[in-house]
């Protein structure tokens, strides 16, 4: 498969490494439902750099995948959405809640520490 | 030019190859980066259109030169059933089998110039264009130059 999946302290970082298929797309959403599992991760990291397109089919798969690993206690964070690619993803006019974006990896590892120690504030 | 690219869409799979062909299309006619993206972006809404709703159909892309400006030309075909109502879909949100209702609309927004064509039980054809950025600003000179 044509994504990457690393496991790292609390989170996992899936790194897209080409286009992908329909059918990997969503393979990648179930692999990753299953890890967050597996792995008790509190965070992922999607890395979406090497997509040329992200058309309406993938922003749904990414918001879906963001939805599915909330329920199993994560937040995702997708990085590297080239400026492009933002400017077609807006034309979709897509709620894309609860999926977060940052810039690149150190910033999405640094909200996702931010969002942890709020969680653990809140439980207190 | 003869630059006439036809990729045939029969599977989920057959998206890729259609994306990656409209990129390089719109590179060699000197798109910008980003138009590129957006007729890419374009073309896997309705390629994926044609997968969903009639399982195949083909799509050709070609060069266009008209009114002194370059543009690009996507026919997306179809033989299957056609589309029952088409104001319908193309407004947002309007999903009839499992899709999300955002192709078409999307698409249009994407591109410049979009048509569509439907007969029940015959068939859709969409044919839709970009034009070169720059060619328009010229345009525009072009003209406040004259009036």
């Amino acid at each position: 498969m044509s994504v990457a999946i690393l496991h790292q302290g609390d989170y996992l970082i899936a790194s897209i490494q080409s286009d992908l298929t329909d059918s990997q797309v969503l393979r990648l959403r179930d692999e990753l439902a299953e890890r967050v599992g597996r792995h008790r991760a509190r965070g992922i990291i999607i890395d979406v750099g090497a997509m040329d397109v992200v058309d309406s089919f993938v922003a749904r798969s990414l918001r879906s995948i963001a939805v599915t690993a909330k329920l199993r206690g994560a937040d995702t964070v997708v990085v590297g959405i080239q400026p492009d690619v933002a400017i077609a993803m807006v034309q979709f006019e897509l709620n894309l809640d609860p999926l977060r974006a940052a810039l690149d990896i150190d910033e999405a590892l640094a909200e996702l520490n931010q969002l942890a120690t709020r969680s653990s504030g809140d439980e207190r | 030019m003869n630059d006439e690219i036809h990729v045939r869409i029969a599977s989920d799979e057959d998206l890729v190859p259609a994306r990656a062909e409209a990129r390089a299309l719109a590179d060699r006619l000197g798109f910008s980066r980003t138009d590129a993206t957006l007729i890419a972006t374009a073309i896997s809404e309705i390629a994926r259109n044609i997968v969903v709703h009639v399982g195949e159909g083909d799509i050709v892309m070609r060069p266009v030169y008209n009114d002194h400006r370059y543009g690009l030309v996507v026919v997306a075909s179809d033989a299957g059933v056609g589309i029952r109502d088409l104001d319908n879909a193309l407004s947002n949100g309007y999903a009839s089998r499992g899709g999300l209702g955002l192709g078409l609309p999307g698409a249009r927004r994407l591109m410049d110039e979009f048509e569509i064509e439907t007969e029940r039980d015959k068939g859709t054809t969409i044919t839709m264009t970009k034009w070169r950025f720059r060619d328009e600003l010229e345009r525009l000179r072009e003209r406040r130059r004259q009036g």
